[in-house]
């Protein structure tokens, strides 16, 4: 036989009706990988690329050099801010198979990625958000309310009926505005941050992308000029292992990890553990203080599961085991800080309980709140003459025309289906995951 | 003969073309082992091979420039881009790579790229799952621009666009995959077994890329359509009690004047439609092309009848989408005219 080329073919070790399997996953113990200076230089730091920062144990203590030592009272507000979070896209995702909204996309099991890298940095950090990081809103503050006015579409809706529902943005949150176009976010980060450098301010950017999306060329660029300019950003890949149905290997994780890519280019890798919520909060806050002192970028990969299914229109008992999550060795990040609290003495299964009984309780009234300012099915409605608003700053004539057309035709009965009340049912996948 | 809708259709041309040419290859984002987003590939990779049917990384440019390489090395690459929304990280590459290659080397190589993408609002999609961008490619020079509006015509131009030589934009109207849709959201879904449109050959067979069909004969006015929008602008003419001639322009480049104008020198008067916004859209083309064959016919100024010129927003889809009653309202204004 002459030797000839193959092609290898990514495939990820369990489908629906296999036994889960992980041992692809490799995990440092908690507390064994050092922490070197926030100055260190890229060669002598190598290994964090490859090496896994972890500090909760499963015993639920905090170990080893990355302890951020945090006061008990943050990490309950930590607690708080992941369960909030994840009861609110419980909620949503309800009122979706209702009919009350179009879509919707939950970050269950990632919690920990979005809440404790927005707690570690500060509220004049630039935040450029993929579509699955809604945690980062919870930390900064957006009330529940504003964030269900977007998902609906209503007359309180922040994007004016135009975007799908978890396209949130908010400018006096600096929190940019979410695509539904995937990696268009990480090079623009970049951008910020050296806008920021060139006026002299000491803010810096921070985006989230996900592995599957880490294959788009806008990743390449973002690496690119944040390491040429030492650009100050933070880098973030949310590794959850799926990207709708192709696993991460798909995305050119199975030989190196993502963080690897980092020494690649030039600046820090660090992979973390993404359901250790008090690692990723310390690195974070190393890869904060690094880009604040002229250090230039780092690249974080999250290590995490993406728990819940891609999107409403998706199905992922169709292309991975049922029990998946179950099996996934990094467990769950809200249990795990919770337990730590516990262990802390800060903490108990009473007060879990109450809280969870109060934060439901704000989400059902936030929720009878938005949804007297409309829904799919019910309620007030936009202006479709708004519609027009915005495409350029002053309405140029053609579009002035056609605004007037509209409003001809409504008054003549025409176009009047009104779109917020059709029922139309989407059943197909509408946005792909990063 | 067999019932499919467009989903099962393209299926079919993708299966068959797999299993007569090994040159096929079939690519794209969750294509394989989940079979699409939307099915069209469902069970290819599993009849056909992983290494026929690939699912590749999330990389529209990379997607599409793999495939430019692998037409140059003699394959049959049919490339899905998820969302036609999704199909500007390639654009470099089909522009400037795939258009022209076949020019620039005076026939030495050239890449045989078939990229499928849905296009179309109606399913709530938002800015970013509901653009209909094929203006933009039909003003590029060395790509052919496709887009079926029935299940039988799916699969017999996904079929000969896979035969052909030339590179392929094959825009799929997402709204009608399953079902026929007249442009009114109230009514139940019809599905393609109720529509002659959805009796397809389960073989093979072609249906000619530049080539237009009368889906509806007349005698007063031509209308122009493709996609979702033949089966809306057959509504509209319903509703306006006009006689009109329903031409279904399927391949938008190249595109067949001589149906198009045949029909309009005889009516006299032609109003234009498509889902895409208006500013430059395909239809500029349509109606110049229409006018500088038929100027001394013409009885009326023609009209187009289009998205506005906005993003599609998710609130207003209905607002935003040009239907019946706007065409109907354009058919009855171009025969008052004169």
């Amino acid at each position: 036989m002459t030797p000839r080329s193959r092609l290898h073919i990514p495939f990820p070790p369990a489908r629906p009706g296999d036994k889960p399997d992980f041992s692809y996953v490799q995990i440092s113990p908690a507390g064994a990988v050092e922490r070197p200076e926030s100055k260190a230089s890229v060669r002598e730091i190598e290994s964090l690329a490859t090496q896994m920062v972890r500090v909760l144990g499963d015993d639920g203590k905090a170990v080893g050099p990355w302890n951020p030592r945090l006061e008990p009272e943050d990490l309950q507000v930590g607690l708080r801010h992941m369960l909030l979070t994840r009861l609110f896209d419980d909620r949503m995702q309800r009122m979706q198979r209702q009919g009350r909204m179009s879509f919707y996309m939950k970050s269950t099991g990632e919690e920990a990625v979005a809440v404790a890298a927005g707690m570690a940095l500060l509220p004049g950090d630039m935040l450029f958000p993929s579509y699955r990081v809604q945690g980062l809103q919870v930390v900064r503050g957006r009330s529940l309310v504003d964030l269900m006015c977007q998902c609906l579409s209503n007359t309180r809706d922040m994007c004016k009926g135009r975007q799908m529902p978890v396209m949130y943005h908010w400018g006096s949150g600096n929190i940019f505005s979410i695509s539904g176009n995937l990696a268009t976010q990480f090079p623009q980060a970049v951008g910020w941050a050296m806008a920021a450098a060139i006026k002299g301010e000491d803010r810096i950017a921070a985006t989230w992308i996900g592995e599957g999306s880490s294959a788009e060329a806008d990743f390449h660029h973002a690496l690119t000029f944040a390491q040429v300019y030492r650009a100050p950003v933070i880098l973030n890949v949310v590794n959850n292992q799926w990207a709708i149905s192709t696993f991460q290997g798909i995305a050119g994780g199975e030989v190196q990890t993502f963080a690897n890519r980092g020494p690649g280019y030039g600046m820090p890798g660090i992979r973390v553990d993404g359901n250790d919520f008090l690692a990723v909060y310390a690195v974070t806050q190393w890869a904060a203080e690094r880009a604040r002192q002229s250090g230039g970028p780092t690249l974080i990969e999250h290590v995490t599961y993406r728990a819940a299914a891609h999107s409403t229109s998706d199905d992922p008992s169709r292309y991975r085991p049922k029990e998946e999550w179950k099996a996934w060795p990094l467990g769950d990040p809200i249990d795990r800080l919770k337990q730590h609290l516990i262990e802390l003495g800060e903490w108990s299964e009473e007060r879990h309980a109450a809280l969870e009984k109060e934060l439901e309780a704000q989400v059902t009234a936030s929720w009878k709140e938005a949804a007297s300012y409309g829904t799919l099915t019910e309620g007030p409605t936009l202006d479709p003459a708004t519609m027009f608003d915005d495409v350029y700053k002053e309405m140029p004539p053609h579009l002035a025309r056609q605004r007037e057309e509209l409003l001809k035709l409504r008054t003549q009965g025409i176009g009047a289906a009104n779109a917020q009340h059709d029922g139309a049912r989407p059943t197909q996948p509408m946005a792909k995951e990063g | 003969m067999a019932q499919m809708n467009m989903v099962q259709a393209l299926n079919s041309a993708m299966d068959i073309m797999l299993e007569r040419d090994p040159r096929v290859v079939v690519l794209g984002e969750d294509v394989g082992y989940f079979g699409g987003v939307f099915r069209v590939t469902d069970g290819l990779q599993r009849k056909h091979g992983e290494h026929r049917v690939l699912d590749t990384p999330i990389a529209e440019g990379g997607i599409v420039a793999a495939a430019i390489g692998m037409g140059v090395n003699g394959l049959k690459p049919v490339a899905e881009i998820q969302f036609a929304d999704y199909i500007y990280p390639s654009f470099d590459q089909v522009v400037s790579e795939l258009a022209r290659l076949r020019y620039r080397t005076a026939g030495e190589f050239s890449a045989p790229v078939i990229i499928r993408t849905p296009c179309g609002g109606g399913i709530r999609g938002g800015q970013t799952h509901s653009q209909s961008p094929e203006g933009i490619f039909t003003h590029v020079c060395g790509i052919k621009v496709v887009m079926p509006s029935t299940p039988y015509d799916a699969k017999g131009l996904l079929i000969s666009s896979i035969q052909g030589d030339d590179p392929v934009v094959f825009f799929e109207p997402k709204r009608i995959y399953n079902g026929p849709f007249d442009g009114d959201p109230h009514k139940p879904a019809v599905p393609w077994s109720a529509h002659a449109g959805g009796e397809v050959p389960e073989g093979h067979y072609t249906v000619p890329i530049g080539k237009a069909e009368i889906v509806r004969p007349g005698k007063d006015v031509t209308l122009l359509a493709y996609g979702t929008m033949v089966h809306v602008a057959q509504a509209a003419v319903r509703l306006a009690g006009v006689d009109a001639e329903v031409i279904d322009v399927r391949t938008l480049a190249p595109l067949d004047t001589d149906t198009l104008c045949t029909s309009v020198c005889k009516t006299g008067r032609c109003v234009v439609v498509h889902e895409a916004t208006r500013f430059s859209g395909y239809g500029a083309e349509l109606v110049a092309t229409v006018q500088e064959e038929c100027f001394w016919h013409l009885e009326a100024p023609i009209q187009r009848v289009t998205g506005w010129d906005t993003p599609y927003p998710h609130a207003f889809e209905w607002e935003y989408f040009p239907g019946p009653a706007r065409i109907a309202a354009a058919l009855k204004s171009v025969m008052e005219a004169a």
